[in-house]
């Protein structure tokens, strides 16, 4: 019998091509994304059949977690210094220039004003503990949340108003931001949620 | 590992060895699945869904305006605590109260019901829908078709009222189920002293 012999071969493979690969997906990933956005607080949205897609621009959000605590969120750096500039003079607060600063590169906020001017010297990491996550009063004693949907809705008013609930908060809670919307008559909006699982609707 | 950073000694003068011109592309493919990881994991790929909400204005709606619907023509859904949900159609009419039916969010809860309220309409649509996918229908000439034939005299008209211990979630699923069986027009008002009446009496 002949012996077998066997070629040794080398083990090293050409990653050129490989190489090309992931750079090419990389760059899809670079040019297609946009950035998921921290949230202060965990909030899953409900699901339904709609298939309608947020505008990427000119969003107010209104994020309410499930103990019915509210932040607001707009898109704008410039809008938001002018935003923050008139809620103060709204509640006789004047903030400095750093602070505006630190507030346009906020993404959402959620404190009442009078506490505002501490939130922004938070460093940006304790902004989002449980303790300083707050909510924006929107009762009807102190309803500082229509103030800020109504003075951004001053200055730029193709702000889109979307509401983004938790699938858990309380009904009585979206009422309210509801009655706030519609005394400002602001009365189209739209509400975030996912998509349904699926789900056999069409039938007759 | 690399090829290219060997043999920098040269052994004979005035002889250079022929160097590999091959590169190890290993580090480079590591790299470029390492930043894919990172965007895959920091990039939000779908946008949310959302669905468009228009309420009427405060100042338009009036007791007067709500007691206008035709009895014939009403349903109200309550909705209730843990997702459950009740509805009645009509009102009070002759000292007899309507009956109030708890049903569920599944096909054959409130959505049978609906589907069998707002049969004509439901057809017609179902036309519709047939129509443009043989003739090719534009987009904005059967939403244009489908307002018209959602906008019937005879259908339904859906009022939504949310208990203190309804959640966020079941008021997405009841504007789903207006979607699905094309309601046109449905409202999301307080609820009244009798439809707690009515639970009450329902719930013992």
């Amino acid at each position: 019998m002949p012996k077998v012999k066997i070629k040794r071969k080398s083990t090293a493979i050409d990653m050129t091509a490989m190489c090309d690969v992931a750079f090419l997906l990389l760059t899809f990933f670079m040019l297609t994304s946009n950035f998921t956005q921290k949230e202060p607080v965990a909030v899953s949205t409900p699901s339904s059949i709609s298939e309608i897609k947020i505008p990427d621009t000119n969003i107010m959000l209104i994020l309410v977690d499930s103990k019915g605590k509210v932040f607001i969120g707009v898109d704008g750096q410039e809008n938001r210094k002018e935003l923050l500039t008139k809620m103060g003079a709204a509640y006789n607060t004047t903030f400095s220039p750093a602070e505006l600063k630190e507030f346009s590169l906020t993404n959402r906020f959620g404190v009442p004003i009078n506490l505002m001017k501490a939130f922004l010297a938070m460093k940006p990491e304790e902004r989002d503990l449980p303790e300083n996550a707050l909510g924006i009063p929107c009762d009807s004693l102190d309803n500082q949340f229509k103030n800020w949907v109504s003075i951004a809705k001053g200055i730029n008013k193709d702000y889109r108003i979307a509401i983004k609930a938790d699938k858990t908060t309380p009904y009585p809670v979206i009422k309210k931001l509801m009655g706030s919307l519609q005394d400002i008559n602001e009365n189209r909006y739209n509400l975030i949620t996912s998509l349904e699982s699926s789900e056999d609707f069409e039938q007759l | 590992m690399s090829e290219v950073a060997q043999d920098n000694k040269r052994k004979k003068k005035g002889r250079t060895k022929k160097m590999s011109t091959r590169v190890d592309f290993t580090p480079m493919v590591d790299l470029g699945f390492l930043l894919i990881t990172f965007f895959m994991l920091a990039t939000t790929l779908s946008k949310p869904q959302t669905m468009e909400v228009a309420l009427p204005s405060k100042d338009k709606v009036s007791e007067v305006d709500q007691t206008k619907v035709k009895a014939s023509r009403a349903v109200t859904i309550l909705l209730g605590k843990d997702n459950k949900v009740y509805y009645y159609e009509g009102t009070r009419e002759n000292d007899i109260d309507p009956v109030l039916i708890p049903t569920n969010f599944s096909p054959q809860g409130i959505r049978q019901f609906l589907i069998k309220k707002n049969y004509d309409v439901m057809v017609k649509v179902r036309e519709l829908k047939d129509e443009q996918e043989a003739k090719k229908l534009s987009d904005k000439e059967f939403e244009k078709r489908k307002d018209e034939i959602i906008a019937d005299k005879r259908a339904p008209i859906v009022i939504i009222k949310g208990t203190a211990e309804s959640s966020y979630k079941s008021l997405i699923d009841v504007l789903d189920e207006m979607a699905i069986c094309n309601i046109g027009r449905y409202a999301i008002v307080d609820i009244s002293p009798f439809d707690l009446e009515l639970l009450a009496k329902t719930s013992l």
